[in-house]
């Protein structure tokens, strides 16, 4: 059965690790690579690095630093951050990465979905998609807390616009509203779903520039336009729990997850083992992702995977406890 | 010397890399080839591949690489293709259209069926094309697979898939809403729908069981 992938994010400066793993035993933390290697012996599926580095112009240390962690890890990776056309994507995917993630290039010029996808392949271009909520004192019904509300599943037939709604609020308000999720029947949560039988669905507006602009984009037609645009895969993360870990917003995963059948990594907010779950599970995720967790070593890749497993949670344990022989080397 | 096959169709590297990190220690030279050349007295071929059936069967002719593959396979040659390389070794695709595949094992490549039922989500779908980390379950014994445990997992991404015509061809079955063939062998050719160069060290190790069987043979038509 095909495993759900635990993705840890390294976000990288200039060709150094700025988040990654904050780990003493690293002979040199900044790295790349040597970061790449440790996540992949903890039985990381999957790596993403994030380039945030601000100039454009330094390009060739991001393909350099590309090309040496294809050179030394086998698992999967994608790259983000600074793609701005079809070339960039191009000298990524060249450099060795296996996908690339377009984010606030896809939503000035949608073209560069459709022409990576063709040129590539679907399976190489990754959209990210920055959301947060739209109305937060009338957050509706949650699906994931028993699957109850049906208009939570559904993109809004119509909605509010109001430029203020949702950005005001105090980034701790929402960490609280978002707290109570993860709980499967805390009765706040119960409360709420009765106190919304509006006829309003929640939403999501569609950040870029790291969260800089609101595109009034609606983030689940938007998800539906890049899945038709070819996009392969929809990295989602969600503002309001970035940081914070609280938990990632399962009603955003499942309003994502259900409106597009390509597969959906959800992101930000992790906090314990327990959130990945309800990602995976309520949130019809089919990876998730972290990055300050990892960092800081609050929990690793296995401690989640033993978490899921124990829930019966297909995910992929690290082969050196399957393989026979040392070194994987063939005994028969 | 093992050639991988450099028809075009986008980034060789990581293949490159996985090969040679399993190579180097078993004494094996390992090269990219992007020009057609007689492989009859090479040791082994590597057909990679990525993108659509159509475009790579395409480049595969156009560049002249069919007859020296067919000759190279007709010799005795080992045969791996990875990812569409493995679907290109079918008799043909209906991927976008129908094609004509190397006819080198027999069946058909077809799309994952639509509406496969999720089965860990209910009245969801799964998602096409399966991207991630999915199960290696054997069916037959080969040397390819030595070692490998049943169930290990290996990392996939693809919307097609072969159909094996041959039972006795297909060495693991995979379950993404069907059991369908994930490695197959007929004859000298082997096919591996998932990524070795990204499966970690079960793929690492199908690598290395293939350079050994590659030594092996080679070993063989030398006392021939």
């Amino acid at each position: 059965m095909l495993a759900k992938r635990i993705i840890p994010c390294l976000d990288v400066k200039d060709g150094r690790v700025v988040k990654g793993i904050n780990f003493v035993d690293l002979i040199d933390a900044g790295d790349p690579v040597e970061q790449a290697r440790v996540y992949d012996r903890e039985g990381a599926d999957e790596l993403v690095f994030l380039d945030i580095t601000a100039t454009h112009e330094a390009r060739d240390i991001v393909e350099n630093m590309v090309r040496r962690v294809a050179d030394t890890v086998f698992i999967p990776f994608t790259v983000g951050g600074g793609i701005r056309t079809v070339e960039d994507m191009r000298a990524i995917l060249l450099a060795g990465a296996d996908k690339v993630s377009v984010n606030s290039a896809a939503v000035r010029n949608p073209e560069i979905i459709q022409e990576g996808a063709r040129r590539f392949g679907s399976q190489c271009i990754v959209v990210a998609i920055d959301a947060r909520r739209r109305q937060i004192a009338e957050r509706p019904a949650d699906p994931a807390q028993g699957g109850r509300s049906v208009s939570a599943l559904h993109p809004p037939a119509k909605r509010e616009r109001s430029p203020s709604a949702g950005h005001s609020a105090n980034p701790e308000d929402i960490a609280r509203t978002l707290r109570s999720e993860p709980g499967m029947e805390s009765s706040a949560s119960r409360a709420t779903e009765a106190r919304t039988d509006k006829p309003e669905a929640p939403a999501w507006d569609v950040f870029i520039s790291g969260g800089r602009i609101n595109t009034g984009l609606d983030a689940v037609e938007w998800a539906q336009k890049v899945e038709s645009l070819g996009a392969g895969e929809i990295l989602l993360t969600s503002m309001d729990g970035d940081g914070t870990q609280e938990g990632y917003d399962v009603a955003l995963t499942r309003a994502i997850s259900d409106a597009v059948n390509i597969p959906v990594i959800a992101s930000g907010g992790a906090g314990r083992p327990e959130d990945f779950a309800a990602a995976l599970t309520n949130g019809g995720a089919d990876a998730v992702l972290a990055a300050s967790l990892f960092h800081f070593r609050q929990l690793q890749v296995l401690d989640v995977k033993q978490h899921l497993q124990a829930r019966g949670i297909p995910v992929r344990m690290p082969e050196e406890t399957m393989l026979s022989g040392p070194e994987g080397v063939p005994t028969s | 010397m093992i050639a991988i096959v450099d028809y075009g169709v986008g980034n060789l590297r990581s293949v490159y890399k996985a090969f040679e990190t399993v190579a180097g220690p078993l004494g094996i030279q390992v090269d990219i080839v992007d020009r057609p050349l007689d492989f009859t007295h090479w040791r082994a071929l590597v057909l990679p591949g990525q993108g659509a059936f159509g475009d790579s069967i395409d480049n595969l002719r156009r560049q002249g690489f069919e007859a020296p593959l067919l000759d190279g396979v007709a010799a005795g040659l080992p045969l791996l293709g990875i990812c569409v390389g493995m679907q290109l070794l079918f008799d043909e695709s209906e991927e976008m259209g129908v094609h004509e595949g190397l006819h080198l094992i027999p069946g058909r490549v077809r799309r994952f069926p639509p509406e496969m039922p999720d089965p860990i989500r209910n009245s969801r779908t799964l998602r096409i094309p399966q991207i991630g980390w999915n199960q290696l379950h054997r069916q037959y014994p080969d040397p390819l697979l030595a070692g490998v445990p049943d169930g290990a997992y290996a990392y996939f991404a693809h919307s097609y898939y072969c159909d094996a015509t041959e039972s006795d061809a297909v060495l693991t079955l995979t379950d993404y809403g069907i059991h369908y063939p994930s490695i197959v062998r007929h004859h000298n050719a082997w096919g591996i729908q998932c990524h070795p160069e990204k499966s970690h060290t079960v793929g690492l190790h199908i690598l290395r069981n293939f350079m050994q069987t590659v030594e092996s043979q080679a070993l063989g038509r030398q006392g021939q």
